[in-house]
């Protein structure tokens, strides 16, 4: 069964369209390459899943149950983890501190609660270990690759049961051995059945990584087949308008 | 201990995260030489000894250590409000004007013949009220903490002043003595000569809470956000972390902590006036700086904060010792301050 289900997405500012009647389904353990031009539709489809802002008609459906998203936190809670393109990282704090900021552990004595650093670095270096990522917990973030920080907003994304991880163009910004490292932590969310939509603009990494490839026009989608039968030339195609649909 | 071949080092990188994240990133001692605090400390100390080898008889005093740690200690009391308004990438330019309004607001209403602690309540409401409106318009209508407590700054003096009819207030009822021998009064700790070493109450309310305002800023959530919040506003938000609540908490924080200080004055001084705590502001921000606040958020300790108002005041005993025109102090003050700063930058450039 669909682990995310889009029926008949719909999204007007004003008079302006953003999306019409977009569907989409995520299988878990499916990565899905999201793709279009600017101002395809890309951002605002995806703000409308992590619930960002409500959809102006349509359904969102979480393990075929019905949502209705109205803050990042709603969808949060039914597993719908965002990585934000800047990664929305504080450089001044720590790994740990980041990867639990706004869900700290904290243990009680008497009537105050205290952060648990000790579970808190200990619970970040599993998730690190688990990413593979060389991460350590007690590092600044000013001080990371650009590898080391998306582990870091990724790990942030395991810290629940989540079962749908957006990436807003994670490889957008890093350098070449930095975007294989990133490739591999989506290997890694794939392999624990965890289902990712990625939104790149680089050809590349989206057939390097994704299993099934969506294409957004102008609001609409106009494409949505597996990686294996289309090819980059195909998609490129689509994403400006020289092949009408597929 | 050998040195590490090449082999063992290639060796190390390619370790257990779990093994690696044993060690320290950094050692304790370049922890602390990368730390502002501790350099303020240093110039604190060569600063104690220079002027006790000079003037012996009359600086290293039990005397002398007493009205030292009282005068800096209302600075430095607002100096733990600053701080936190500093760390989130704010400031609060108005905290000697509500240090006014309030010590006049508790003032008033104990001559009105109120009890020792209505007016101590009044006092702290006064303050926090101010902030609370600073706090308002900087978190709820996004307008600059710069020009919102500069106004307040402003506003505050005036009120002071219509509100003591511009006059100096001492003429407490019936809860004066109470009144005065909270802020007046010390307490006396045994010392190492066998005596006791007398501490003004003033100090003994910053050291308290200097104390937990270290804890509250290192060991919970609510001082891990506002480092977050200053760190970068925008992903705090997007973690979920109220921003704009503990903005406003923060605000009302500095107007508390300078309304605190003002009562604790007023009682040691025995009076109020609306001329009390003008270029507040530049010693409460000066004191955070030096002791290694970054006025662009994200960076900032009670304990630098701490050091630094001791600094400040340090600065204007020596120069008294060594005979210097006390003309010269904010002079000193100022340089203090750009000298703060340019090591803050020396600093970072290293790093980065």
């Amino acid at each position: 069964m669909a682990v995310l289900e889009l029926a008949g997405i719909a999204k007007h500012f004003g008079a302006i369209e953003a999306l019409r009647g977009v569907d989409l389904a995520l299988e878990p353990g499916e990565v899905l390459g999201l793709m279009g031009d600017n101002g395809a539709g890309k951002s605002t489809l995806v703000k409308i899943i992590a619930g960002n802002f409500p959809p102006s008609e349509g359904a969102i459906r979480v393990d075929g149950a019905e949502h209705h998203f109205h803050k990042p936190i709603d969808a949060r809670r039914q597993g719908i983890e965002i990585v934000y393109q800047d990664l929305a990282l504080c450089d001044n704090l720590t790994a740990a501190d980041n990867v639990f900021l706004g869900r700290e552990i904290r243990h009680s004595v008497g009537p105050f609660k205290f952060l648990n650093f000790r579970a808190m670095i200990a619970r970040a270096a599993e998730l690190f270990g688990e990413l593979k990522s060389e991460t350590r917990p007690r590092d600044l973030v000013k001080q990371m690759s650009g590898g080391q920080r998306q582990a870091v907003a990724i790990a942030r994304t395991r810290l629940t049961e989540s079962k749908i991880v957006l990436m807003d163009e994670p490889t957008a910004a890093i350098s070449v051995r930095q975007v294989h490292e990133v490739l591999e932590l989506i290997r890694r969310l794939k392999d624990t059945g965890i289902a990712v939509i990625l939104i790149s603009h680089r050809m590349p990494d989206v057939f390097a990584v994704c299993d099934r490839v969506a294409v957004l026009r102008r609001g609409t989608k106009v494409a949505d087949k597996r990686v294996a039968d289309s090819s980059p030339e195909e998609i490129t195609g689509l994403i400006t308008g020289a092949i009408e649909y597929a | 201990m050998q040195a590490p071949t090449p082999a063992d080092t290639t060796r190390r990188s390619s370790v257990e995260i779990s093994d690696v994240t044993g060690l320290r990133e950094t050692t304790y001692w370049q922890a602390t030489v990368a730390n502002q605090a501790f350099w303020v400390t240093v110039t604190v100390i060569l600063l104690c000894l220079a002027t006790a080898y000079y003037q012996p008889d009359t600086f290293a005093t039990k005397g002398n250590f007493f009205n030292i740690t009282r005068n800096f200690a209302a600075i430095g009391i607002m100096a733990m409000g600053m701080t936190c308004v500093i760390i989130t990438g704010g400031i609060d330019l108005s905290v000697g004007s509500v240090m006014a309004l309030a010590a006049v607001v508790a003032a008033r209403i104990m001559e009105s013949g109120f009890e020792w602690y209505v007016a101590f309540i009044a006092g702290l409401l006064a303050g926090a009220a101010a902030g609370a409106v600073n706090g308002s318009l900087i978190a709820y209508v996004k307008l600059p903490p710069f020009v919102v407590t500069l106004g307040m700054l402003s506003i505050a003096r005036s009120a002071a002043i219509v509100l003591s009819e511009n006059r100096v207030i001492y003429q407490f009822g019936p809860g004066a003595e109470t009144f005065k021998a909270i802020g007046g009064g010390q307490v006396s700790v045994p010392w190492i000569d066998g005596g006791i070493l007398p501490l003004s109450n003033l100090f003994v309310v910053l050291v308290v809470l200097a104390v937990v305002m270290s804890i509250v800023l290192k060991f919970t959530a609510w001082g891990r956000y506002l480092f977050a919040i200053g760190g970068n506003e925008h992903a705090a938000r997007l973690t979920g972390i109220p921003v704009d609540r503990i903005k406003l908490q923060v605000y009302i924080l500095a107007g508390t902590t300078a309304a605190l200080a003002a009562i604790m004055s007023v009682g040691y001084m025995g009076s109020a006036s609306n001329g009390m705590g003008r270029m507040y502001e530049l010693y409460v921000i000066a004191a955070t700086v030096i002791g290694g606040a970054n006025l662009m958020g994200g960076k900032g300790s009670i304990y630098g904060a701490f050091i630094g108002a001791a600094l400040i005041f340090l600065i204007r005993n020596s120069l008294i010792m060594f005979g210097v025109d006390a003309n010269w102090y904010d002079f000193f003050v100022g340089l203090f301050i750009i000298l703060a700063v340019l090591l803050e930058r020396l600093r970072s450039r290293q790093q980065g």
